[in-house]
């Protein structure tokens, strides 16, 4: 390629420098997560007393607690995970062991793929307009809402579903649930053919197979992807905050109707505050974030080896 | 991983056994509903997406209906102020421009060093030092980007600050500026470009690899000049994918950059971008209807866009790449 031709010598130089260009590019990734996590401990650390986790926020950063926004982030990413879950897998198993290569099929493929890229932001957009105020086509004009069920029980609901739990989990299940239908359709495919076809050769119908055959084999992969996608909900701070979800809030949530804050939005407040405190609460605040987020990790690692062991012959 | 948990023929004669035992109309009645049930979840995805386009475009269309918008100002205009003093301007260019700053810092850190990474990786790298890699930059695509913001506020920023006055004798950059908050976002797409690089170079044939090594190629002449352009457009739909993650980055933004909508491409000035705008608005509280408020959907349908294309050039590349080698 190059016009004149180089010694031995000077490629084996030259193959000698890229490597210490790769090694340098690799270890600027090392050092940013050790920087990154050092930094955050060193300042965060001191905070994690026991008030810090029974305690609500507070204008006074020395008596300011993560409670609510500990409990809002369990309560939403549950309830996010139970809509989203079935719904992703039960698309994953349409486009992966139902759908025949048509226009329409074709059409869903691409869409699911698209929809991975858009901004968790428009999401929140969407979610703000579609479950929150409900397009303005439902509850009075005043804002009021309209009540179904009774409002001291656990199963009641208000439309529109304004800044409540699961208005949250709904509109995080739009941002993972991209994520969690493309991780199961990787899982179904990765199940050797021969499983689906030996069972459909017995007389199976198609979605025997399927839920006995194929969904199993596929379950350890497809819940590793799950988890992952749950740690995704978990960070995720702008479609909530632009759902309107409170900054304070000195409760936590008891039904899905209830009001919620979350982890990675207190995060947010604590750090965009000029006070050096706020930020000390805010470095305590991502440690136990990203403890959540580790244990999300550990669970998943044990969830799959046990799931492989109860499975095996 | 994927361990296969029953042989074949036992689960399917479980299945089979099942099957049997329904007449066989009640079982096909079955079917066609289960069938039904999954299509009308596939279709939901569709929903989302159709639900996007047209809220999107309804509010942009009411917001371009104000008497104070015009969507000639709207698409051209150079002053974006929808809150300050009494003239209100909705050129979006100074938040298109911002955006497209902070981006540009963080691509022109992550792309090439998460290129070379994933060449290190998949080209030079043992197998215990990629085994270690690897969880590093799990890691590193796990953290919650409001964490990166922080980083960015706390670490990069001040960092940046106190080089350029070891170096130059005044700190150049402002406590908030588009190179912090872009570094950040350059931190957060290199595993992306990482990942999505080396799953590319690793689908490259090894006879390619071979072939090359045969002739007389040192490890570089084969990683550089073989590998990586035979695994070219796999490595662009990675550099869109992740460029589309960058655009669309809200939180370390929204910490880092500042407020100040500008059109600028000064990298060490104080910048807002679409997302950073949006975080404002529904922040404040802005009445449902007002015009600050439409305008957020306006800005929001511009981004839809933008990354809609990116995203669907870079899974086009993608296909073209698996067409070539899968």
């Amino acid at each position: 390629m190059t016009g004149t031709p180089r010694t031995a010598a000077s490629r084996l130089l030259q193959n000698r420098l890229f490597l210490a260009l790769c090694l340098a590019c690799t270890s600027v990734a090392v050092l940013a997560l050790a920087v990154l996590l050092v930094s955050v401990l060193v300042q965060g650390a001191p905070g994690l007393r026991w008030d810090f986790f029974s305690e609500y926020a507070s204008r006074k950063p020395e008596r300011a607690g993560i409670l609510a926004p500990l409990a809002g982030s369990i309560w939403v990413c549950v309830t996010c995970m139970l809509l989203s879950l079935p719904l992703g897998v039960a698309t994953a198993v349409y486009l992966e062991e139902f759908a025949r290569r048509s226009r329409l099929n074709r059409f869903i493929e691409l869409n699911v793929r698209n929809l991975a890229g858009v901004p968790s932001i428009v999401y929140g957009i969407i979610g703000l307009t579609a479950f929150g105020r409900m397009f303005g086509l439902v509850g009075a004009a005043d804002g009021t809402p309209v009540v179904l069920g009774d409002p001291e029980s656990f199963f009641h609901l208000e439309l529109p579903l304004g800044q409540s739990v699961l208005a949250g989990g709904l509109t995080l299940m739009l941002v993972i649930l991209p994520i969690v239908i493309i991780a199961s359709q990787e899982a179904l495919r990765a199940v050797p053919r021969g499983l689906r076809q030996s069972s459909l050769a017995l007389g199976a119908t198609p979605w025997q197979t399927t839920w006995q055959v194929t969904l199993p084999a596929a379950a350890p992969t497809i819940l590793t992807g799950a988890i992952l996608a749950m740690s995704r909900a978990v960070g995720e701070a702008a479609p909530l905050l632009v759902l309107g979800i409170p900054l304070f809030i000195a409760s936590t949530p008891e039904s899905l109707m209830d009001p919620f804050t979350v982890l990675p939005f207190q995060i947010y407040s604590w750090a965009s505050r000029p006070q050096a405190a706020f930020h000390d609460l805010a470095a305590s605040g991502i440690i136990v974030l990203l403890a959540v987020l580790l244990s999300f990790n550990a669970l998943a690692i044990y969830l799959r080896i046990r799931l492989q062991r109860s499975t095996a012959p | 991983m994927n361990a296969t948990p029953v042989t074949p023929g036992e689960l399917a004669l479980r299945a089979a056994r099942r099957g049997a035992a329904r007449p066989a109309s009640l079982r096909d009645a079955r079917e066609r509903l289960i069938r039904g049930l999954l299509l009308a979840a596939a279709v939901f995805s569709v929903l989302t997406t159709a639900t996007i386009v047209v809220t999107l475009a309804w509010e942009t269309a009411n917001f371009l209906r104000l008497p104070e918008v015009t969507l000639s100002d709207f698409l051209l205009g150079t002053t974006w102020s929808p809150l300050l003093g009494q003239e209100k301007h909705f050129g979006v260019w100074p938040l298109v421009s911002g955006t497209m700053l902070v981006t540009a810092v963080g691509a022109a850190f992550a792309l090439p060093v998460g290129l070379i990474t994933a060449v290190y990786l998949s080209e030079y790298a043992p197998p215990r030092v990629r085994a270690t890699l690897k969880p590093v930059l799990e890691v590193l695509a796990g953290v919650p980007t409001v964490v990166y913001g922080f980083f960015a506020l706390m670490v990069i920023t001040p960092g940046l600050q106190s080089l350029c006055t070891a170096l130059f004798g005044r700190p150049i950059f402002p406590g908030y500026n588009a190179t912090g908050a872009g570094l950040a976002v350059g931190v957060m797409i290199l595993p992306i470009v990482t990942s999505l690089s080396e799953d590319a170079l690793r689908a490259v044939p090894r006879s390619l690899r071979e072939g090359a090594h045969a002739l007389g190629g040192t490890r570089f002449d084969v990683s550089v000049r073989v590998v990586v352009p035979a695994a070219l457009s796999g490595i662009m739909a990675s550099f869109f994918l992740a460029i589309t993650r960058a655009i669309g980055e809200t939180m370390i933004v929204a910490l880092a950059a500042g407020g100040l909508a500008q059109l600028t491409f000064n990298p060490a000035s104080e910048t807002q971008t679409m997302t950073a705008y949006m975080v404002q608005i529904f922040l404040g509280d802005a009445p449902a209807f007002g015009v600050e408020n439409l305008s957020s959907y306006a800005v929001a349908a511009v981004l839809f866009v933008i990354t809609l294309a990116l995203t669907m050039a870079g899974n086009v590349l993608l296909r073209w790449f698996r067409e070539e080698y899968e």
